[in-house]
């Protein structure tokens, strides 16, 4: 899993149809500083995260699909988790 | 997942039979990255902002059927709403 930023919502009209009724996300990840860190990529939403949030995200095909609630779908990211605190020890 | 716009098409006479009858689109990821060939599952074309879901993942797009794939285009992007702007 990786720690992220919600940047950006998605809208298609024409999609995959396990992806109907999601929310499709544009993520961004971040470092422990919370500076932009890689590319972004898109994220099925899977806890109502919205755009600015600090999220988990997972970027592997089995673990997004569980948390989407499609298994053997094409998706291969979603977000997981609202973060509300990171403490470094 | 990520962003891609659709560039072109590639055709192969010769490929697996998993292939046939698919459309094999040319994808440049955005906003900067590779291009790559993705199998169409949503009626993408030329010209387009699509996302493309790659790895094993990719092929469940077209179950039953086994297409050999690892990045299809599963959706067509309308538009892009970025904090508060619209791309």
């Amino acid at each position: 899993m990786i720690i992220a930023r919600v940047v950006g919502n998605i809208v298609a009209t024409q999609k995959e149809q396990t992806h109907e009724g999601k929310k499709i996300l544009l993520v961004q990840p971040l470092d422990l500083d919370n500076q932009p860190a890689g590319d972004v990529f898109v994220a099925l939403d899977a806890v109502g995260a919205g755009v600015g949030d600090r999220v988990l995200a997972v970027q592997e095909g089995f673990s997004a699909m569980t948390s989407v609630g499609h298994v053997e779908s094409p998706i291969d990211a979603a977000v997981i988790g609202v973060i509300d605190l990171v403490e470094l020890a | 997942m990520y962003l891609g716009k659709v560039i072109g098409r590639v055709v192969c006479t010769v490929k697996d039979e998993g292939l046939h009858a698919r459309t094999m689109l040319l994808v440049r990821r955005l906003p900067n990255g590779p291009a790559v060939v993705a199998i169409d599952a949503v009626g993408a074309g030329a010209g387009e902002t699509v996302y493309v879901c790659r790895g094993r993942e990719a092929a469940f797009a077209f179950k039953p059927q086994e297409v050999p794939t690892e990045a299809t285009v599963v959706a067509i992007v309308d538009r892009i709403e970025r904090e508060g702007d619209q791309l």
